[in-house]
C-alpha cells in the first residue's frame, strides 16, 4: 500500500517560526547591530498647522560629529510615494500636523542623539488648524453607491423612518515591536533596508522615487516583525525613507528605531468617523429603503484613505438584503497625522453604526434584536448593497442560532432582566452579525496582478518566495501547509524565504485579509507547477510518493540546476466590477459571522465588563485551527478595547496619551473567555477552500458589547470608545 | 529610552548609615525604581545622583507587635501579599497591593517608595490612612515618628525634611468586627492608574458608628482623609438621610480634576457612589 502524507491543511502544525520566536533566536531589527552603525532621530514640528520661520541648534551641541538632514538632501522627490504623492518625507517650509517630520539627525552615539534631539529649537508661523472633521471642507475621496430608489421609499405614508447617528474614535495598532529600520545607502551601491514591516515592495517603490533609483538599485529586506495591524502597512515607507537620507549623507548605516511615544503620536491610526442612518422599515422591521452618510477623518495627508474609505462604505449596508441602498461616504482633511491602515480597514466603523442601527430598528418596531435581523438576512442568490449576487452557500440564520445558543442567550436575556431588578450590577447581552469581504476591493486584485514563486532546493526541499510578511499571524506556517498539501510531502520539507525583493517577486501587501486567499492560492498554482515541470521531465511519475518526489527533484537540480514554478493572479470569472457606478462583486468571498458580548456594568463606578463572547464565523476552510483561532481570539480582544478601553485624547492635533499608562488596552483580567466557533463552508477559489479571515473578528464586537450595554441598562449609547466617563454622561443626561 | 543614563550616578550604599550620609549630601534615594524608571525612560528624571537603598536589611522586614505590625519602608506589594497575618488584619492593604501594577512591579516596588513618591493617585496611601497608620522617619541625625494623616500636605509635598527617608510604616490592629471598604477604580481591571481610590473602616456599637474613617486618592492634590464627611457620621446612627447628608458633604472634602485619565464630573459622581455604597452596607 502506498504510504500517504497527512494532509496539512486542517491540521495543527508548529508554527514554521515558532521555535526561533520562543528561544529568543529570532532578530527583530533592533537585535541587529554593527560597529559602523550611526543612529538616527526625526526631529519633528509642533504645531498643528503653520510654517517653519526659523531653526536653531544649540551651540553646546558638537554639530559637526552630527549628520543633518533636510528636505534640501533629498536626491529625488520629497513624497512618500503612494496613491496621491500629497505627503512629503520632510517638511520644506509648511506643516500640515503637529508630529511632521522637519529634520533628521544621526551620530555614532545613541546618546548623543538623544541629547542633541532634545535643544533644537523650530519657530512657526502658527495658522489655523482644522480638529474637527466635521467641519472639514477639504474632501480627500468621495463614493457613491446606489440600488434601487430609496427616494421614492421615503415618501410613502406607510413606512416607519428610523435616523441615528454613530460615531468611533481612533485607535493606535500597538503592535509590540515600534517601528525601525537600518538603512544602507550610497550613489554606488543604491539603498538597502532592512526592517519591520508588512509591505517590502511600498517600500520598495517610496524609495525609488526619493532617489530617483531604478528597480534593481533598491533593495528590502523584511526582518521578523512583531506585529503590524496595519500600522506597518504604509508607514514603513517614511521610516525608511529618513534612515536612508542619513545612510547616504553620513556613510555609515542608519538605525531608526521609534520609541513607543513617538510610534504611538506620530504613526497612523485608525479613522475616525460619523455615521448617519436614515432607515424605512415595513411593520414587520423589513428594510425597504437604506440610506447612509458614511464620513471619516483622514487625517493631513491622503496616503491611504480612499481604499480605507472604499471597504467601510461597501460593508456600511451590512449583510442585509434591502432594494433600495444609498450610501454616500466622504473622507475629509484635518490637521492631525494621517490616519491609516488598522485591521477592518474601514468596516469597523461602518459595521459599527449599521448593528446598532439595527438594535434601534429593533426597539422601534418592536421585536426581539435576532429576530430583526433573520427578517433581513442576505441569502444565497440575494443581492448586496453594491448588487453583488451571492454565489456561494449562505445561512446566516444558522450562524446566529449557533451563537445564541451557545451563549445560552434566552436563558440568559430572561434570567438577567430579574437580576438586574435588585442588584447594582447589571449584565445584558448583545450581538452583531456580518460580513468581511477578502482580498482588495473590486478590480484591486487584477490591477495588483501579484506574483508568487516557488522554488525547489538542492536537498530536495521547497522553498516559497513571496512578499508576504510574516508579522505573526501564520504567513509562513499556512504557505508551508498549502504547498504540503499540493505536493503531497510532508511539511516539514517546505519553507518560507524572508522577504527580500532582490530574491521574492511582489505578491502585493499583506493586507486585506489576502495572505491566505489570494496569495495562499497562488502559491498552490506555482507548486503545481513545479511538479508539471519534474512530470515532463520525465523524472516524476504522476502521484509519485513523497521519496520519489524528493528524488526526482535533487535529480533535477543536478542535471538541469534552477527548478521554479511561478503563478500570477487571474481574476476569477465569476468577478465583476464597475469603479465608475461602484457596482458589482465587491469581492471575490465574504467571511460571515455572528458575535455575541455578555457584559456587566458596575453602577457605582460605570465600568464595563466583558464576562464572555461567543463568536460564531464562517471563514471558508480553516487551514491551521489553533492559528485561525488565535486570529479570532486576538481580533475579539482587540475589539473589546476598540469598544470600551482605547481613547486617544487629542490635544491640538496631537495624540496626548501617547504611553502605554494612559492609552488603556484591555489585559488578560480585561479579556473574557472567547468560545470560537467555525462553521466551514469551502471556496473553491481559496487554497484547499479557505477564504479571509484575519480582519474579520474586529468588525463585531464593539456593536456587540454596546448592544449588550443597552441591554444592560436600558439607555442608548451611540459612541464608541465608551469609557466609564461616557457611560456615566449619558445615564445622568437621562435622569 | 529618552534618558541618558551617563548623565547619572547610581551609588550602593553598604549600611543605612552610609547611604543617609549620601542623602544629607543631596543624593535622592531609590529603592524599588518603579517610579524613577520610568521618568527615566521618558528623559525627565531630575535627580541624577541617586542612592540605591533598595538592599538595606534596616529597611526591610515585617514586624509584629501586641496591637500593631510595623512595616519596613522596602517592604514590597509581594510581600505584604505573602504574609497572611497582614492580609488577614489589613484586608483593605493587602488588596491596594494587590491592584498596584503588574506582578513584575509588586516585586520590586515598595511600601515606602510610593508613600515617598506622593502620586495623588496611589493605591496605598487611602488604606493606610484608613487604619490610622504611623510613619517614621530616618536621617543621619535620627528618627521621628509622625501620624501618617500629617504626611501628605500638598501635590507632591510631603512632612519628609531634606536629608530624611522612610524606615518604617506602623499600623495599629483595627478593632473586631470593624468593617472595611476598599474600591479602586482605574478604567480597566487590571495595571491602571486610579481615577478614584477610597478606603473606609467603621465600627458600629449600639447601633451607632462609634469610629468612621474615609480616605481618598486622585480626588484631591494628596492622599487624605475626608474629614467632614467623617465627622458627619461620627457617632451617630447609619440612615437613608444620614447617608444623603455625608454623601452631600463629600465636595467639602475633596478637589476633583479634568485630566488625561478621567474628568472632575466623573472623580465626583463615582466618589459619592462608593461612599453611598459603603453606608448602604452598614445599615
Amino acid at each position: 500500500m502506498k504510504k500517504r502524507t497527512p494532509k496539512a491543511i486542517g491540521r495543527v502544525v508548529p508554527r514554521k517560526e515558532g521555535r526561533a520566536k520562543v528561544t529568543g533566536e529570532a532578530k527583530y531589527i533592533d537585535d541587529i547591530n554593527r560597529d559602523d552603525l550611526w543612529h538616527g532621530a526625526t526631529i519633528r514640528s509642533s504645531v498643528a498647522r503653520g510654517s517653519i520661520r526659523k531653526i536653531t541648534f544649540d551651540p553646546k551641541i558638537p554639530w559637526k560629529e552630527f549628520c543633518v538632514v533636510t528636505a534640501k538632501d533629498i536626491p529625488g522627490k520629497n513624497v512618500v510615494a503612494l496613491i496621491e504623492g500629497d505627503q512629503p518625507l520632510l517638511a520644506e517650509t509648511r506643516i500640515e500636523h503637529p508630529e511632521e517630520p522637519v529634520l533628521l539627525i544621526a551620530h555614532p552615539n545613541k546618546e548623543m542623539v538623544t541629547r542633541a534631539r532634545a535643544t533644537i529649537q523650530i519657530e512657526y508661523a502658527a495658522a489655523a488648524a482644522v480638529l474637527d472633521f466635521e467641519k472639514s471642507d477639504t474632501v480627500f475621496k468621495s463614493y457613491s453607491v446606489n440600488k434601487g430608489d430609496v427616494d421614492s421609499v421615503f415618501r410613502r405614508k406607510d413606512v416607519t423612518i428610523v435616523e441615528e447617528t454613530y460615531f468611533t474614535g481612533a485607535q493606535e495598532q500597538l503592535y509590540i515591536e515600534m517601528n525601525g529600520v537600518i538603512a544602507q545607502a550610497s550613489s554606488q551601491t543604491g539603498v538597502t533596508v532592512w526592517g519591520s514591516m508588512q509591505c517590502p515592495y511600498y517600500v520598495h517603490k517610496a524609495l525609488k522615487a526619493l532617489f530617483q533609483l531604478p528597480d534593481d538599485r533598491v533593495r528590502v529586506i523584511q526582518t521578523e516583525t512583531g506585529g503590524g495591524f496595519g500600522g506597518k502597512e504604509e508607514y514603513p515607507s517614511m521610516i525608511a525613507g529618513h534612515a536612508a537620507l542619513l545612510a547616504w549623507k553620513c556613510g555609515h548605516p542608519v538605525k531608526l528605531i521609534y520609541d513607543r511615544a513617538e510610534d504611538m503620536a506620530a504613526t497612523t491610526k485608525r479613522h475616525p468617523s460619523r455615521t448617519r442612518h436614515r432607515t424605512a422599515v415595513d411593520k414587520n422591521g423589513k428594510l425597504l429603503a437604506v440610506e447612509i452618510d458614511f464620513l471619516l477623518d483622514g487625517g493631513a495627508y491622503v496616503t491611504l484613505s480612499p481604499v480605507v474609505l472604499s471597504r467601510g462604505t461597501i460593508h456600511a449596508a451590512g449583510p442585509y438584503l434591502c432594494d433600495n441602498v444609498r450610501v454616500q461616504s466622504r473622507v475629509v482633511k484635518t490637521n492631525t497625522p494621517p490616519h491609516g491602515a488598522f485591521r477592518g480597514f474601514g468596516a469597523p466603523q461602518s459595521l459599527f453604526a449599521v448593528e446598532k442601527h439595527m438594535d434601534r430598528i429593533a426597539r422601534v418596531v418592536g421585536v426581539a434584536p435576532e429576530e430583526i435581523r433573520r427578517r433581513n438576512f442576505l441569502k444565497t442568490g440575494g443581492m448586496t448593497a453594491t448588487s453583488q449576487v451571492i454565489q456561494q452557500k449562505l445561512d446566516l440564520s444558522g450562524l446566529l442560532d449557533k451563537a445564541l445558543k451557545k451563549s445560552n442567550w434566552k436563558t440568559k436575556r430572561e434570567k438577567f432582566l430579574k437580576h438586574n431588578k435588585t442588584s447594582k450590577i447589571k449584565k445584558g447581552l448583545g450581538l452583531a452579525t456580518f460580513l468581511h469581504g477578502a482580498g482588495f476591493t473590486g478590480s484591486g486584485e487584477r490591477v495588483l496582478a501579484s506574483k508568487v514563486a516557488v522554488e525547489g532546493t538542492e536537498k530536495g526541499t521547497i522553498r516559497v518566495l513571496t512578499a508576504n510578511t510574516e508579522i505573526g499571524q501564520g504567513t509562513n506556517t499556512i504557505f508551508a501547509q498549502v504547498v504540503s498539501d499540493a505536493l503531497k510531502i510532508p511539511y516539514e520539507w517546505v519553507e518560507v524565504a524572508q522577504p527580500d525583493t532582490a530574491r521574492v517577486p511582489n505578491s502585493g501587501p499583506t493586507v486585506a485579509s489576502r495572505t491566505c486567499m489570494i496569495v495562499g492560492k497562488l502559491v498552490e498554482r506555482a507548486a503545481l507547477e513545479l511538479e508539471g515541470k519534474l512530470i515532463d521531465s520525465g523524472l516524476l511519475e504522476k502521484n509519485g510518493e513523497p521519496s520519489q518526489f524528493r528524488k526526482a527533484l535533487v535529480q533535477y537540480r543536478k542535471k538541469y540546476g534552477e527548478l521554479k514554478g511561478f503563478a500570477e493572479y487571474i481574476q476569477p470569472s465569476h468577478v465583476n466590477w464597475d469603479d465608475q457606478l461602484y457596482r458589482g462583486d465587491a469581492y471575490g468571498a465574504f467571511a460571515w459571522a455572528a458575535y455575541i458580548a455578555e457584559v456587566s456594568v458596575d453602577t457605582v463606578t460605570y465600568c464595563c465588563t466583558v464576562d464572555r463572547f461567543t463568536a460564531v464565523q464562517e471563514v471558508g476552510r480553516v487551514v491551521h485551527p489553533l492559528l485561525a483561532e488565535g486570529q479570532i481570539i486576538g481580533g475579539v480582544t482587540q475589539g473589546i478595547g476598540y469598544a470600551l478601553y482605547e481613547r486617544v485624547v487629542w490635544k491640538d492635533g496631537r495624540m496626548a496619551n501617547n504611553s502605554l499608562t494612559n492609552y488603556i488596552i484591555p489585559t488578560s483580567v480585561d479579556t473574557p473567555t472567547i468560545d470560537v466557533i467555525f462553521l466551514e463552508e469551502p471556496y473553491e477559489p481559496g487554497p484547499g477552500g479557505a477564504k479571509g479571515i484575519g480582519e474579520l473578528p474586529l468588525d463585531g464586537p464593539a456593536p456587540a458589547i454596546l448592544n449588550a450595554i443597552e441591554n444592560a441598562l436600558g439607555v442608548e449609547v451611540n459612541h464608541i470608545p465608551l469609557l466609564p466617563e461616557d457611560l456615566l454622561r449619558v445615564c445622568e443626561a437621562g435622569r | 529610552m529618552r534618558g541618558t543614563a551617563s548623565d547619572y550616578s547610581l551609588v550602593t550604599p553598604k549600611s543605612l548609615c552610609e547611604a543617609l550620609t549620601l542623602i544629607q549630601q543631596g543624593a535622592h534615594p531609590l529603592a524599588g525604581g518603579t517610579d524613577l524608571m520610568v521618568l527615566f525612560e521618558a528623559g525627565s528624571l531630575q535627580w541624577k545622583s541617586l542612592v540605591n537603598i533598595a538592599g538595606l536589611k534596616e529597611l526591610k522586614g515585617i514586624r509584629f507587635q501586641q496591637d500593631r505590625v510595623e512595616l519596613g519602608a522596602l517592604t514590597t506589594y509581594t510581600q505584604i501579599l505573602e504574609d497572611k497575618k497582614v492580609v488577614s488584619h489589613f484586608p483593605m492593604l493587602a488588596e491596594s497591593a494587590r491592584l498596584t501594577g503588574a506582578w513584575a512591579i509588586q516585586n520590586r516596588g515598595t511600601l515606602g517608595g510610593n508613600i515617598a513618591n506622593a502620586s495623588p493617585a496611589a493605591d496605598s496611601p487611602p488604606s493606610l490612612l484608613a487604619y490610622d497608620a504611623e510613619i517614621t522617619l530616618t536621617s543621619a541625625t535620627g528618627d521621628r515618628t509622625i501620624p501618617y494623616v500629617d504626611f501628605h500636605q500638598g501635590y507632591k509635598k510631603t512632612a519628609i525634611r531634606e536629608g530624611e527617608i522612610i524606615r518604617s510604616i506602623t499600623l495599629p490592629f483595627p478593632r473586631r468586627h470593624s468593617h472595611t471598604y476598599f474600591r479602586k477604580v482605574g478604567t480597566r481591571n487590571a495595571q491602571a492608574i486610579s481615577k478614584v481610590v477610597v478606603a473606609g473602616l467603621a465600627h458600629i456599637i449600639g447601633g451607632r458608628l462609634d469610629q468612621f474613617r474615609w480616605a481618598v486618592g486622585s480626588l484631591a492634590p494628596f492622599p487624605k482623609r475626608c474629614r467632614h464627611v467623617e465627622k458627619i457620621l461620627w457617632g451617630n446612627r447609619v440612615a437613608k438621610d444620614l447617608i444623603q447628608t455625608a454623601c452631600d458633604n463629600l465636595k467639602n472634602d475633596i478637589a476633583p480634576i479634568d485630566d488625561i485619565r478621567s474628568t472632575s464630573t466623573y472623580r465626583m459622581i463615582v466618589a459619592r457612589n462608593c461612599l453611598k455604597d459603603f453606608l448602604e452596607q452598614l445599615l
